[in-house]
């Protein structure tokens, strides 16, 4: 008796102390001016990118999405833990929302940090339909700031989506402009010999694989708060203020290796979670990941915000300045990457025959492959001379890859590795089984799969409510996936136990293989995929469907599908 | 009838409860497009130039491919072809439907028939090929033909592209033609048949979808098929300058 008066003074207080929020969104139409060219795209409340969302730990939000668009839209909630019928992935979640409708999302919100909200239909997300959220935490945060701001990341590029993936099925190198050309095999054959050069030519062509294969789509504009690098978006400081910058890489398809010359940055979240503080000159942010960052600019001065996509055929750019108009130099774009033989570890069906010199098991010591492997790290940062003689090395990419990030000022370049929890989020125990997926495909076809099957032929993946699953992921191609598990977290093995990071995506390097841990503490069926836009729609995805869990979610879920099946 | 509503009603009602009972949960099945394959088209002219032979002839050439399809299946409609201006006449007029499916990593296996309808007589064969991406970066399709006679040819086609830049392309190919089976009517002898070797250096001027190019083209009829052109006058060997463009859509 006494317990449910209390319940009951509680429940009314409740909304006296704000614990309850609505919000309104409205999908639209709308321009999109990179100062380049003008697109028609898809916007929130009129904008893209739309509103940055705030809600508070704890509260329950109402948000209310309005359609205004001539088709079906939807509103996934990245990286936020609530009941499957809210994450607004159409044909998983709910049946979508229609044009003229009004759908309401509501959920509680159990954690805080930087997340991001985007359309889960069609391609509405590439086309501009995205947005920011932050989640300020109940308690205190373990670090200090005077001011903050989103730095949301986009690739807009002049081509339609549709058309974008069409041709990448029909043409599958249609926007790799970076190919290694005859001037890059003489300069190759100067520097390497011209019979090495020939060989390692002939390898990567007896497996029909480009080493220039980094980015699928170039030619874009890389953008930040929705301004062009010409457009510059601008954060305004005062010497001595400590900034939070929460930067989040909302591209379709790029890869962004952030620096911010002149400043030491302290990264202090990923993916919405605390992470033990890292001071890095430099970091790689993957499609989809969140990145927290603290800068503490002392001088009165301009900064500029540079983010140079992975395969270096494109940037985003802003500045942080103490007055609007400030400028500070913009660097130049540093060479392409090229892939290695290590990168194509993974490749299943390779003929090692058909590669003169080149042995997988001791990759490391063979001379050649280091003298090739030198050469490559050289194209990479060209700035600095005193490079060690492995080349750079990150145990969350293939030992001698191409790949490997290093800071353009010689300095400190993050690792997945260097991702420690600042405080664990689950009691650490051993998962109840292992889960291999195989990521694969063909690049000259453009398919794209998990265990060599695309969505349109997979069965679903089964977990059971309250086990903890290992996902073991093993890349098999020449290309990195960000993968993303919806609904539940992703515990990043990065070898620290209960220290382990915890993500809601996890970027899986070529011829890698990389462990994460699950627990499965949420009913009902999620969506699980690669968050390439392109790799996703070509069938780099699953449906992944918790069995049991809770009584009460249990009937509420079977409801729910019931009506959904109704409208269908 | 209206004693059999509630009864169908609740039989639907029983059918729809009993596998959520048995699994204990009932999921929307995804309908939605992802859940579809992906269905692809594409337009392509991978030649439409004119041609100009060291005897002064003077020529109008495409070789066109529309398709339409999925991974597992793509219908094709090959298009090629050669047109005289002098004579205003199609020295040669080939189509071709095509229905296509993957056999392995990289290539795929198609067959259809192709109807060649030029001034002159028309032939209907049958055709089965492979077309796809072999070692070393080179683009082959590769097809047999058997005519409604019984007549029995092949043919072998060879691409390699070689990067001057990233624009700047340079491209070679080899078209070769073998018959195993006379067909005099419209001047094919057995054995090799004839053999077209070109080098177009073309230029990506929007995209892929247009990049002109000039080339050259060598054109020469062999063994039994040059010694039936030599009888009818006919030259054996053609050199050509070309123009043109390569289309993507």
């Amino acid at each position: 008796m006494k317990k449910t008066l209390v319940a009951g003074a509680l429940s009314l207080l409740i909304p006296a102390i704000g614990l309850a929020a609505e919000y309104n969104l409205t999908v639209d139409r709308v321009k999109i001016d990179t100062g380049e060219f003008v697109k028609e795209g898809v916007g929130y409340n009129g904008k893209s990118p739309g509103p940055v969302l705030r809600f508070k730990e704890g509260e329950e939000v109402s948000i209310n999405v309005t359609n205004n668009l001539d088709e079906m839209t939807s509103i996934h909630w990245h990286g936020l833990i609530l009941p499957f019928e809210q994450d607004g992935v159409p044909g998983i979640s709910f049946p979508g929302i229609k044009p003229g409708e009004t759908f309401t999302y509501k959920f509680p919100i159990t954690q805080s940090g930087t997340y991001w909200f985007h359309s889960h239909s069609g391609f509405q997300e590439p086309e501009g339909a995205f947005g920011s959220i932050i989640i300020e935490p109940e308690g205190r945060e373990p670090f200090r700031y005077d001011r903050e701001y989103v730095v949301q990341l986009t690739d807009k590029h002049p081509h339609s989506s549709e058309r974008v993936m069409r041709n990448l099925k029909v043409t599958p190198d249609y926007y790799n402009r970076k190919q290694q050309t005859v001037g890059e095999f003489f300069s190759d054959a100067s520097e390497n010999g011209f019979l090495s050069t020939v060989k390692e030519r002939l390898a990567w062509g007896g497996m029909r694989m480009m080493q220039a294969d980094v980015e699928d789509l170039q030619g874009f504009t890389g953008m930040i708060n929705g301004k062009s690098p010409k457009q510059n978006w601008t954060g305004i400081f005062e010497p001595g203020e400590r900034i939070r910058l929460r930067f989040i890489n909302s591209s379709a398809m790029t890869y962004f290796d952030i620096r911010i010359p002149g400043l030491e940055m302290t990264v202090v979240q990923a993916d919405g979670n605390n992470v033990q503080p890292v001071n890095v000159d430099e970091f790689r942010i993957g499609v989809a990941e969140t990145y927290d960052v603290i800068v503490r600019p002392k001088d009165e001065q301009a900064y500029t915000i540079f983010a140079e996509s992975k395969g270096r055929s494109g940037y985003a750019r802003a500045t942080l300045a103490t007055e609007e108009g400030m400028e500070a130099a913009v660097p130049e774009l540093r060479e392409p990457a090229r892939l290695t033989m290590a990168d194509m570890g993974g490749m299943s069906g390779m003929d090692h025959g058909d590669m003169p010199g080149m042995d997988h098991g001791d990759m490391a010591e063979n001379d050649e492959m280091a003298g090739m492997d030198h050469s490559n790290m050289a194209n990479m940062d060209h700035g600095s001379m005193a490079m060690p003689e492995a080349g750079p090395s990150d145990p969350f990419y293939a030992e001698g890859s191409g790949l490997v990030p290093t800071a353009a000022n010689g300095g400190k370049f993050l690792s997945y590795a260097d991702l420690k929890a600042q405080k664990p989020l689950y009691e650490q125990r051993e998962p109840a089984r292992e889960i291999e997926l195989r990521l694969t495909g063909n690049m000259e076809r453009y398919t794209w799969s998990i265990n060599g099957v695309k969505y349109e032929d997979a069965d679903p993946i089964r977990l059971k409510y309250g086990e903890r699953v290992r996902f073991k992921f093993v890349n098999e191609t020449m290309m990195t996936h960000p993968m993303h598990l919806h609904g539940m977290w992703s515990i990043l093995d990065v070898g620290a136990g209960q220290w382990n990071p915890v993500k809601h995506t996890v970027s899986v390097q070529p011829g890698t293989t990389v462990y994460m841990e699950t627990e499965v503490d949420a009913s009902g069926q999620w969506a699980f995929h690669c968050h390439l836009t392109y790799h996703m729609a070509a069938g780099m995805f699953r449906k992944v469907i918790v069995e049991g869990g809770p009584e009460s979610t249990q009937a509420a879920s079977s409801e729910q599908s019931s009506n959904a099946g109704g409208d269908v | 009838m209206k004693l059999w509503k509630p009864w169908v009603a609740s039989a639907i009602v029983t059918i729809g409860a009993i596998p959520a009972l048995a699994s204990g949960q009932d999921f929307m099945a995804d309908t939605t497009q992802r859940k579809q394959p992906l269905k692809v088209w594409g337009a392509q002219f991978e030649e439409l130039e004119y041609r100009y032979s060291d005897n002064d002839e003077e020529i109008g050439v495409w070789d066109a491919d529309f398709f339409y399809g999925t991974d597992k299946f793509k219908a094709r409609w090959l298009t090629s072809g050669e047109y005289s201006f002098e004579e205003r006449a199609y020295e040669k007029l080939e189509n071709q439907l095509v229905g296509q499916i993957p056999i392995s990593t990289f290539f795929d296996a198609k067959a259809g028939v192709r109807f060649d309808t030029p001034e002159g007589p028309d032939r209907t064969y049958a055709v089965l090929g492979v077309t796809g991406l072999a070692p070393q970066w080179f683009e082959i399709d590769a097809n047999v033909y058997v005519s409604k006679d019984g007549d029995t040819s092949a043919d072998l086609d060879a691409e390699y592209e070689l990067l001057l830049t990233n624009h700047w392309i340079l491209a070679a190919s080899l078209d070769a033609t073998v018959a195993f089976s006379e067909d005099r009517e419209i001047g094919v002898g057995k054995g090799l048949v004839s053999t077209e070797t070109g080098l177009r250096l073309s230029y990506d001027l929007i995209d892929r979808a247009f990049s002109p190019y000039v080339g050259v083209v060598h054109e020469r009829k062999h063994g039994d098929t040059a010694d039936i052109a030599r009888a009818g006058a006919g030259s054996t060997e053609d050199w050509f300058a070309v123009i043109g463009a390569r289309l993507s859509f």
